[in-house]
């Protein structure tokens, strides 16, 4: 029998706001603050200290809820998740429960099988927990370290509806989201920082059911790699239990990376309860709807927009399209690029921006912010290859010394002489040269050997250093041997 | 001449006003008569005299550089002592809450109701003792020790806030801090003979209040008579950025007339509040009590709270729920006591164990039940719901009458170790205090009588939300035309 997966995500992002969700603590780089340095009562769960809404957590967590097409709730309520964990400064969870912020949102995903729509089910906040470190001394002594720093820091938790049916679907659904998040400024998207976090709920079930199988959770995957194969393995282990006729436990999975298995943290019994109530520290999280038309208004081109937009004003293919609006910084490089030079086609642009640029960019590291050579002055140069002045291969060696040096195309074609020779005149003599300093080979082309055709292109171009436009040349070839040709049957 | 100590907050701060008395005199008359009583009564945790000497000396030299700018107002209570409930953080001093979990915790911070008090010029004398984590109604689930009652050593101050009441009432202070979240301000205040307040939930900040039960939980204070309370709540109430709980509204002056007149004001007398086992000594005074106020041109009438029974059972589903929640943070893992071990479910199960009593154990468990999956419905949900109608029921009071006149307590002081077997018995206590928190409104109790034994009797007056300035016009008329708040301990 054929099996088919069924996974839902739920998505933990941080907020990069200035301060903590309930204490004016700063949110810093969890992997650069000195530990311990960002830390105040609230956070560090203090008695008789109390919670404040940021109301910047609050903006952003609505930026990302309509972006989402969700219904906003006007009225919602925090509510205590409670258990213990030394990373947990309350022993509880401030989150929202029962009245999340948002609810019944969409996204689109584009995949090998085109665009579809996954149902978002809610968006809610919540404030992260602080970080462990487990330490083994070489005398063999355990112990943990607690790290405040991010206990407090603004959750956005986005849970989807079971939606999602293969490892390409979670794959695309998590990177659309990033880049989602990364379009509206409110996550960095660097997920070796742990900004952004996934737990899978992950089950199969006979091909063609439509009744649900009994699912899995898997929590902590910090990578796209790691969930997309956590949720793989899954689906694989669970397929081969079933057609094992064997039962799927109902369980919290963890993911072990470095044997690339899931391993069961707690059956359905040990399950948490986390007894849930309203958090009687804060009011209800009331939000007044001018205040949600103004942040809708203030929202930018998302994505999925953005790449309809690309396909179908520029030409571009949804692959290239997709690449391209994969990060807001490039589709705006592009954008302003395809704006300065009208008269470029822009396939031709979008082909530099991803052939050459994104191969410079994952060489040297550099953002699209921090290239050398911005918009403007990559079509300056793309304007001296569309005019014929240099040919594609100057131009890819001009495009790369402005990367390195910060130049502009003009400079350094005259600097260097890079101009093309395109004066046919010049092509004619230097052609007339070459054929009759090698006779030898002009008579074996008489005689047949028609491919020596590119022998002599080549000759011409090394005597011009490779400057020759090759079109000009090649017909001033052609134009010349035909006519030895026509004297010889003559 | 008055003994110093004998001053009630006005007294002293008009003496200090005229130059007839400096701080440093009155705090050394405060720290002498905590000095003599301390040892029988046991009011205070924590004693910080040299902190209490400085801060007096300060607002003496203050004062005195005032003379010369003298356009420029003072701060309102410059250099009088007070004495800060112990469940109310102070910076720089230890914050135990009655309890061993905390007894070395130093808080960073000062409550700010505790910090408006120290912008208007209060001394703090120290820190007083209170039932663990403000559970209780005796002040005997302090860890530190009982506190007793200075109108009879054998017997219980009430509680929680057991040793403000005290302080307040042995003359060792003129005013003191409490908390109330099921009555324990105004309950001692019954028990000792003085006045207290249990604002409007969300009148005063809760912020650097340890809390308990955090949907009740409210800042108040002691005097010995009403017009000293008032103006101590005036000061400490209003919205604060770091309560967001508290809300946005003014708090208008408390004007007390000079003469006293009731005329116009309706009186509610819920016959809920008079039921069977109350102490007739009780009920007598307050009935006689209402009959003064009616002398003073008030209506009186009877009203209904029909959901009053239901008070007790709701409180102790939601107190605890939340304490469940409140105290989860004293885990041994970053401040308090650590009772170590090699695992770190056994460290936190020592910990607690041995850091907390007996009666915040039971309170923990009550309230993890009640939220627990598949009884929170029938427990904490259901609590909420009656919650709701027990507020309805002083809407519905609030429409008929002003103010709304009753018992504090069943009974006057009990004796020390008398309901500490049986938590029931304790926790009817604080059944005619409950609804008064369960509802968000205001209390104000005063001394209204002495039993045959000569314990105090306290009446509360209830009014509606943020009305607090109504409590005291009553109270403070009351006070006018009787003398039980200027009766003395036969202690002193
Ligand atoms: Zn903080």
């Amino acid at each position: 029998m054929e099996y088919e997966p069924v996974i839902g995500l739920e998505v933990h992002a941080e907020l990069q706001t200035r301060s903590k969700m309930f204490c004016a603590c700063p949110v810093v780089d969890a992997t650069q603050a000195e530990p311990n340095t960002a830390v105040c009562p609230v956070c560090a769960g203090m008695p008789g200290v109390l919670p404040v809404i940021n109301q910047r957590a609050v903006e952003y967590a609505l930026r990302v809820a309509l972006a989402l097409e969700c219904e906003i709730a006007t009225h919602s309520l925090f509510a205590r998740k409670n258990y213990f964990y030394p990373d947990l400064p309350k022993g509880y969870q401030i989150s929202q429960y029962e009245y999340p912020l948002a609810q019944h949102g969409r996204l689109p995903i584009f995949t090998s099988a085109g665009e579809r729509a996954v149902r978002i089910r809610r968006v809610h906040l919540e404030e992260d927990t602080g970080k462990l470190t487990h330490v083994t001394t070489p005398e063999g002594e355990t112990y943990s370290l607690v790290d405040l720093n991010r206990a407090g820091v603004p959750l956005l938790e986005i849970v989807s509806e079971p939606d999602l049916f293969s490892v390409e679907e979670v794959r695309a659904y998590a990177m659309a989201l990033r880049t989602l998040l990364r379009y509206l400024g409110v996550n960095s998207g660097d997920m070796e920082k742990g900004v952004i976090r996934f737990e899978a709920n992950v089950s199969v079930r006979p091909k063609g059911s439509s009744e649900l199988g009994t699912r899995v959770e898997i929590k902590n995957l910090n990578s796209f790699r790691a969930l997309e194969r956590a949720v793989a393995y899954e689906i694989e282990r669970q397929s081969r239990l079933l057609s094992q006729g064997q039962p799927i436990e109902q369980e919290t999975l963890g993911w072990d990376e470095a044997n690339a298995r899931t391993y069961s943290q707690r059956s359905k019994e040990e399950a948490h309860d986390y007894r849930y109530f309203p958090e009687p520290d804060l009011p209800p999280l009331v939000v007044e709807t001018a205040w949600i038309d103004e942040i809708r208004a203030g929202l930018p081109e998302l994505p999925h927009a953005r790449r309809q937009r690309f396909i179908q004003t520029y030409g571009l293919s949804p692959t290239d399209a997709s690449l391209l609006v994969g990060e807001r910084a490039v589709a705006e490089y592009y954008e302003t690029a395809v704006k300065a030079a009208p008269h470029l086609p822009p396939r031709m642009i979008a082909n530099w921006v991803l052939g050459e640029l994104f191969a410079w960019m994952n060489e040297s590291g550099e953002s699209i912010e921090q290239l050398k050579a911005g918009p403007e002055a990559l079509v300056e140069l793309l304007e001296y290859l569309q005019s014929g002045e240099i040919n594609q291969t100057t131009a890819k060696a001009v495009l790369l010394e402005m990367l390195q040096s910060g130049g502009r195309a003009a400079a350094i074609i005259n600097s260097r002489g890079l101009r093309q020779v395109s004066d046919a005149e010049a092509l004619r003599a230097l052609v007339a040269q070459v054929l009759a300093e090698n006779p030898a080979e002009v008579q074996s082309y008489l005689r047949g050997k028609e491919t020596l055709a590119h022998w002599f292109f080549g000759q011409v171009m090394r005597a011009v250093g490779g400057k020759a436009n090759p079109q000009v040349l090649r017909a001033e070839l052609e134009r010349q041997l035909a006519e030895l040709k026509a004297r010889q049957t003559s | 001449m008055t003994a110093l100590t004998d001053l009630t907050v006005h007294q002293a701060l008009e003496a200090l006003a005229q130059g007839q008395v400096s701080s440093l005199d009155l705090t050394r008359a405060c720290l002498a008569q905590i000095e003599r009583l301390e040892p029988v009564l046991h009011a205070f945790i924590t004693l910080t005299p040299e902190r209490a000497l400085a801060q007096a000396e300060a607002a003496d030299a203050r004062r005195a550089a005032a003379r010369h700018h003298p356009d420029e107002p003072l701060p309102p209570l410059l250099g009088l002592p007070i004495a800060v409930k112990d469940i109310l953080a102070l910076e720089g001093v230890r914050c135990t809450c009655g309890s061993r979990i905390l007894e070395t915790f130093v808080p960073p911070y000062t409550a700010t109701a505790v910090q408006r008090l120290l912008d208007a010029g209060v001394v703090v004398v120290g820190k007083t003792n209170t039932d663990e984590f403000a559970m209780g109604s005796s002040t005997e689930n302090s860890a530190y020790g009982p506190t007793r009652n200075p109108w009879d050593t054998e017997r219980v101050p009430g509680g929680s806030s057991g040793g403000s009441a005290a302080a307040v009432a042995a003359r060792m202070v003129p005013a003191a801090l409490g908390t109330d979240t099921g009555g324990s301000v105004r309950q001692p205040a019954s028990f000792c003979g003085v006045s207290g307040i249990k604002p409007t939930y969300g009148r005063v900040s809760r912020y650097g209040l340890v809390a308990y039960g955090s949907s009740l939980d409210t800042a108040g204070a002691f005097a010995r008579n009403v017009a000293d309370v008032a103006l101590l709540f005036h000061l400490m109430a209003g919205h604060d950025p770091l309560d967001s709980t508290t809300l946005d509204v003014p708090v208008p002056p408390i004007e007390l007339p000079a003469e006293p007149d009731l005329r116009g004001l309706r009186v509610g007398v819920p016959r809920e509040y008079f039921i069977g086992g109350l102490q007739p000594e009780v009920e007598q005074a307050v009935r006689q009590a209402i009959a003064v106020l009616e002398a003073l041109g008030a209506s009186v009438h009877e009203v209904s709270l029909p959901h009053t029974e239901y008070a007790l059972p709701v409180y102790y589903l939601i107190a605890p729920a939340e304490a469940s929640a409140n105290l989860a943070r004293y885990d041994g893992v970053r401040y308090g006591l650590r009772v170590e071990s090699d695992a770190l479910w056994e460290m936190f199960r020592r910990t607690r164990g041995q850091g907390f009593g007996a009666e915040v154990k039971r309170r923990i468990m009550l309230g993890t039940y009640a939220l627990s999956a598949g009884y929170y419905e029938a427990y904490y949900g259901q609590a909420q719901k009656v919650r709701t109608l027990i507020k309805r029921d002083f809407e519905v009071a609030f429409e008929q009458v002003d103010v709304i006149a009753a018992p504090v307590a069943p009974t006057t002081a009990f004796r020390l170790g008398e309901h500490t077997e049986d938590p029931l018995a304790m926790y009817l206590e604080d059944v005619f205090t409950l609804p008064t928190n369960l509802a968000g409104v205001p209390g104000l109790a005063f001394p209204v009588g002495l039993d045959g034994r000569g314990l105090p009797i306290g009446m509360q007056l209830m009014g509606p939300h943020f009305r607090e300035e109504v409590l005291f016009r009553v109270a403070h008329a009351y006070q006018q035309v009787t003398d039980w708040h200027l009766r003395k301990p036969p202690l002193l």
